[in-house]
């Protein structure tokens, strides 16, 4: 299958650079899958699994956030935080959801407040469910 | 007489050589962080250059761009972020960069968000209005810490909150300098270029994109000022503990000279009190 140039970038360096078959991510208007020869396009990423095929695996990540950006045929993932499936820290995205619910059980909350504890929450449940 | 002085000195001495060792023992912890801050900071890099590509590529693509970020609202105070250390003891690092964020708050009515302890505790003497405490610990912060504080400071921006964002912090130059920063962080100020832009699908609008590509592009600015300070503060540690190593050196050298003039003079006096005793037998 033709491959693409796919670059995932994150705060914490560059994550993934090389050749993919196929991308998958969660984009503010759902699902989108990236195949070679795509034609330039530019997304926002909500929060959501991400997949990475590439020629010989298939990769299951959590992608926060960020951009997904097509660009003559390159890609390049900006995300908030990506994390492949298997080094995902449960215990932490526990304690985190843990917190994240406690706040949003205070009603005294302001309406960013609120939103910020809900993001928190949504990233916390993506994580546990990889 | 000489004897009592002699044991003063004995006792600076000894406690010259341990504030040396601590002082040795800091140095050395602050140039191992260091190589981690460092590498953190470069590491952060790629992201928001990439952020801020794309955003300048929206910019420049849509002709007529009325973003609220780029006009921002008209009510508000500004909201000033300053980095500073959890930690004293770094020469300079934390009064250089409090002292210039000071001068630009002091002007007006504004409301601060310190990171780090010392910025916390330096704004709450000044009396300053805070936004939040959450972050007062800077070595514990994380990427998507900074993320969530980008998302709400936005939202203050937007709704009217705020009507200026200056970040704070300081520059790690290189190894010997670090140098204290200010930046407007919100109204953005894109960068036009004037060409034209080739053909691309911007999935439910350019503006919508941008608009929310932003908390994003504010939060990598803020975990690269970060990154950025932690890394300033490690190296100017560094510095200000090696230099305080050397001093301590000097200190011993010239307290073991006069420890040596002293136990000189009291040997010579007592010989002198010996001989004239048996002159007088």
């Amino acid at each position: 299958m033709k491959t693409f140039h796919l670059q995932i970038v994150t705060p914490d360096g560059e994550f993934f650079d090389g050749q993919a078959e196929r991308v998958i991510v969660r984009t503010n208007n759902g699902d989108v899958a990236i195949m070679a020869g795509h034609s330039n396009y530019v997304a926002v990423l909500g929060v959501g699994a991400a997949v990475v095929v590439t020629e010989n695996e298939r990769k299951r990540a959590a992608c926060m956030n960020g951009m997904l950006a097509v660009t003559n045929g390159e890609v390049r993932v900006i995300a908030t935080a990506f994390e492949w499936a298997e080094q995902i820290d449960k215990e932490r995205a526990k304690l985190a959801l843990e917190k994240a619910e406690a706040k949003l059980a205070n009603s005294s909350l302001s309406k960013e407040e609120h939103e910020v504890a809900e993001l928190a929450r949504r990233r916390a449940k993506v994580r546990l469910s990889m | 007489m000489a004897g009592v002085s002699m044991k003063a000195i004995k006792l600076r001495i000894k406690s010259m050589e341990s504030t040396r060792q601590i002082t040795k023992a800091m140095e050395l912890v602050a140039a191992s962080k260091l190589r981690s801050a460092q590498a953190r900071a470069i590491a952060s890099r790629p992201y928001f250059g990439a952020l801020y590509e794309a955003m300048n590529e929206i910019y420049n693509s849509s002709p007529c761009f009325a973003s609220p970020y780029i006009c921002g609202p008209k009510t508000g105070k500004p909201l000033f972020i300053v980095i500073a250390g959890d930690r004293g003891l770094a020469g300079g690092y934390n009064n250089n960069v409090l002292k210039m964020a000071y001068s630009a708050i002091a002007k007006q009515e504004a409301v601060v968000l310190p990171i780090g302890k010392k910025a916390l505790e330096f704004i709450q003497r000044r009396g300053c209005e805070i936004l939040t405490e959450d972050y007062a610990e800077a070595g514990v912060i994380t990427a998507e810490d900074c993320e969530l504080l980008a998302e709400r400071i936005a939202k203050g921006f937007l709704a009217g909150k705020f009507n200026q964002i200056s970040l704070y912090y300081t520059n790690f130059v290189s190894m010997l300098s670090q140098a204290p920063a200010g930046m407007d962080i919100l109204p953005i100020q894109p960068k036009a270029d004037g060409t034209s832009r080739k053909n691309i699908i911007y999935e439910t609008g350019s503006e919508s994109i941008f608009n929310s590509i932003v908390p994003n592009y504010i939060g990598g600015l803020l975990y690269g000022a970060l990154c950025e300070s932690l890394a300033s503060e490690q190296a100017a540690r560094r510095t200000a503990m090696d230099a305080a190593s050397k001093n301590a050196d000097e200190i011993i050298e010239d307290l073991n000279l006069r420890y040596n003039r002293a136990r000189q003079g009291a040997i010579t006096q007592e010989i002198t009190e010996i001989v004239a005793g048996s002159d007088q037998s």
